[in-house]
């Protein structure tokens, strides 16, 4: 069977110069979506399933590695045909910080413009990639070395820029009506991305911020507070048990908390015996 | 001097300072031989040359050496900072007065050494002369202190200028939006060379303005809301071949205020700002407007966007913060009076930013 493919790309010029590159590069790929923003590339990917997703950056609403995150929580491993997690390539105009990553890491960028003997190297590269996981992987999925290595490599890209924190935050102010109630950060258990807000956890309170959660990340100790999802982050010490379930999800039981707090894939590995 | 030779014999100074202290150095060493010259021409019996030499050399180079390579050394106990090293402190207050008196007191002596007399019975025998001699020096001092103080807050601030515009060019050539554009491009010239040419063109404007924009001399000639509106038109088109549907744009400007003059490129980071953190972030797109009207004895323009919005008081739009601050700090120095920026936005309701100018008559 031919490999299949994804574009998310926003500029739509963009995207038909690389499929059009692509025609040329690698006939035999057959192009299954093209979509313009992050959160349709996690959906159409979850729904079709390409080999390859060929990702942009910057995107609007959803950055490309945020949807990369997205998809690598989301991505279904439990049943037994499931098919592995597509290969990821990152194409950027500019992005210094990301290049350095990708290069450390061996995850496939492109830079725009595409050039075709650059984009033949990633052909060469992903088909190699897919080729040896048909080998040596037949149908035994719950050990994706591919899903395993974009986890890796994801959490690391995401990671907030720990020089970057100018003075740790020592007190939410939340609006509550025409009041605006303080809150200090030592009180808090959890912080929830919830819609537009964040929700903002402590033993007998809840109170609803507007700042953004990766803004507010940079300003939170990180030894303190641990990112255990895209959209929460808790205090550590307050973690008593780690539940994992029959298909391996992790959650988390914090003192003072009634619900149990959901860990994605991509920070499980914090999660460990000693 | 050798480079390696300065440095062995300057490195108990902090490497960055060394080249000034050697400079400051040759420049007291080239005046003290004019100050030489001047005390044998003014009375060649009491000064011969190679005695006034002595002593303006040895006078002049212990009070450089206890005023610039020590007081850099001695910077922890006086409380200065690099890199220049150069804070009122009330100990460095006390220090270069002190520097002063001693490196006059040893370079006299140095002086008296050569010579074979004693400057200190002058003192007793010619009070006049001896302070005359001594306040001269301080005065010396002084000038030199002055100077080069004066010198590296010039070099200081030029150097800070220059940054300023490096990061006005690097906000305006915004490496993401210039590499976009030549993926766009190369796009084009494949499949619509008559619209490679086109896009290339308006380009080619936008980047000639730009970086005409960006020198402080580009403000003189008269440079109208007709120009300021082409020079937009040049920047949406070249966005809107990328964004396709997601972006579209008007202007409304009335015929008469189409010769109007206003500074070079004032709007441009505000279209910018309103699609880089208006409309890119928001998957559907939206609608940039550029009204300009009177109001008064005032012109009023607004660029308007129906993005992502913000909330205005927070602080973290530091990106959007530069151009706004950019703009206001233009407004703040118009010939015809201050002009005005107000910023009405909410997050996802979009943003107005509003200018009040005074109107040329």
């Amino acid at each position: 069977m031919n490999a299949t493919a994804l574009i998310a790309e926003d500029e739509p010029l963009l995207a038909a110069a690389l499929q059009a590159e692509l025609a040329q590069a690698w006939p035999a790929l057959r192009i299954v979506a093209t979509v313009g923003h992050g959160a349709a590339a996690v959906e159409q990917t979850l729904a079709l399933q390409p080999d390859v997703v060929f990702m942009d950056i910057r995107m609007p609403g959803q950055t490309g590695l945020e949807a990369a995150a997205e998809l690598a929580d989301e991505w279904p491993v439990d049943s037994p045909d499931a098919t592995p997690f597509p290969a990821l390539v990152f194409v950027t105009a500019y992005d210094q910080y990301a290049v350095q990553a990708f290069e450390a890491q061996a995850v496939d960028y492109l830079l725009k413009p595409v050039q075709a003997a650059r984009l033949e190297k990633t052909v060469q590269r992903v088909q190699a990639l897919l080729a040896q996981r048909r080998e040596a992987f037949p149908g035994t999925t719950t050990q994706d070395p591919a899903l395993d290595l974009a986890v890796e490599k994801l959490r690391a890209l995401l990671a907030p820029a720990a020089s970057a924190a100018p003075e740790p935050l020592r007190v939410i102010q939340a609006g509550v009506g025409n009041q605006i109630r303080l809150l200090p950060v030592d009180e808090v258990l959890c912080f929830e991305a919830a819609d537009k807000y964040v929700r903002v956890l402590t033993q007998d309170a809840e109170l609803l911020i507007r700042t953004p959660l990766k803004d507010l990340l940079p300003q939170l100790d990180q030894s303190v507070f641990w990112q255990v999802h895209r959209g929460t982050v808790v205090r550590a010490t307050a973690v008593r048990t780690v539940h994992r379930d029959e298909v391996g999800k992790l959650s988390l039981e914090v003192a003072g908390l009634k619900e149990r707090v959901p860990v994605s894939r991509l920070y499980a590995g914090r999660f460990r015996a000693m | 001097m050798n480079r390696s030779a300065t440095d062995l014999l300057l490195c108990w100074l902090p490497p960055a300072t060394r080249a000034g202290v050697v400079r400051r150095g040759l420049v007291v060493w080239g005046v003290a031989p004019l100050i030489a010259l001047f005390l044998w021409i003014s009375s060649p019996q009491e000064h011969p040359l190679a005695r006034a030499l002595v002593y303006t050399f040895a006078i002049s180079t212990s009070i450089w050496l206890l005023c610039d390579p020590v007081r850099i050394a001695l910077h922890r106990w006086l409380g200065t900072q690099p890199p220049h090293y150069w804070v009122w402190s009330p100990r460095t207050l006390i220090y270069m007065p002190l520097c002063m008196l001693l490196g006059y007191v040893a370079g006299t002596a140095i002086g008296d050494a050569y010579a074979g007399h004693s400057t200190w019975e002058l003192f007793s025998l010619s009070p006049k002369r001896f302070w005359g001699f001594w306040l001269s020096s301080l005065g010396v001092s002084f000038g030199f202190l002055f100077y080069f103080q004066q010198r590296e807050r010039a070099l200081e601030m030029r150097k800070q200028a220059t940054e300023a515009r490096l990061k006005l060019l690097e906000t305006q050539l915004e490496p993401h939006m210039l590499f976009n554009t030549l993926a766009n491009l190369r796009a084009l010239i494949a499949t619509d060379p008559p619209r490679a040419i086109q896009m290339l063109d308006r380009l080619n404007d936008y980047l000639r303005a730009t970086l005409r924009g960006s020198r402080t001399d580009a403000q003189s000639g008269e440079h109208t809301l007709a120009d300021e509106t082409a020079r937009l038109r040049d920047y949406l088109e070249l966005m809107a071949v990328r964004m396709g549907p997601r972006l579209t744009y008007g202007f409304e400007v009335p015929e008469d205020l189409l010769n109007h003059p206003v500074p070079p490129l004032l709007l441009q980071p505000l279209v910018e700002n309103a699609i880089r953190h208006g409309l890119e972030p928001r998957i559907e797109g939206g609608r940039i407007s550029v009204r300009a009207r009177r109001d008064g004895l005032q012109l009023v323009i607004e660029v308007s966007d129906t993005g992502v919005g913000m909330d205005p008081s927070a602080p973290a739009h530091t990106d959007g913060g530069f151009g706004i601050a950019q703009v206001r700090e233009r407004l703040a120095s118009l010939s015809g009076g201050p002009g005005r920026v107000d910023v009405l936005s909410a997050p996802g309701e979009g943003t107005t930013v509003r200018l009040h100018l005074p109107l040329a008559l």
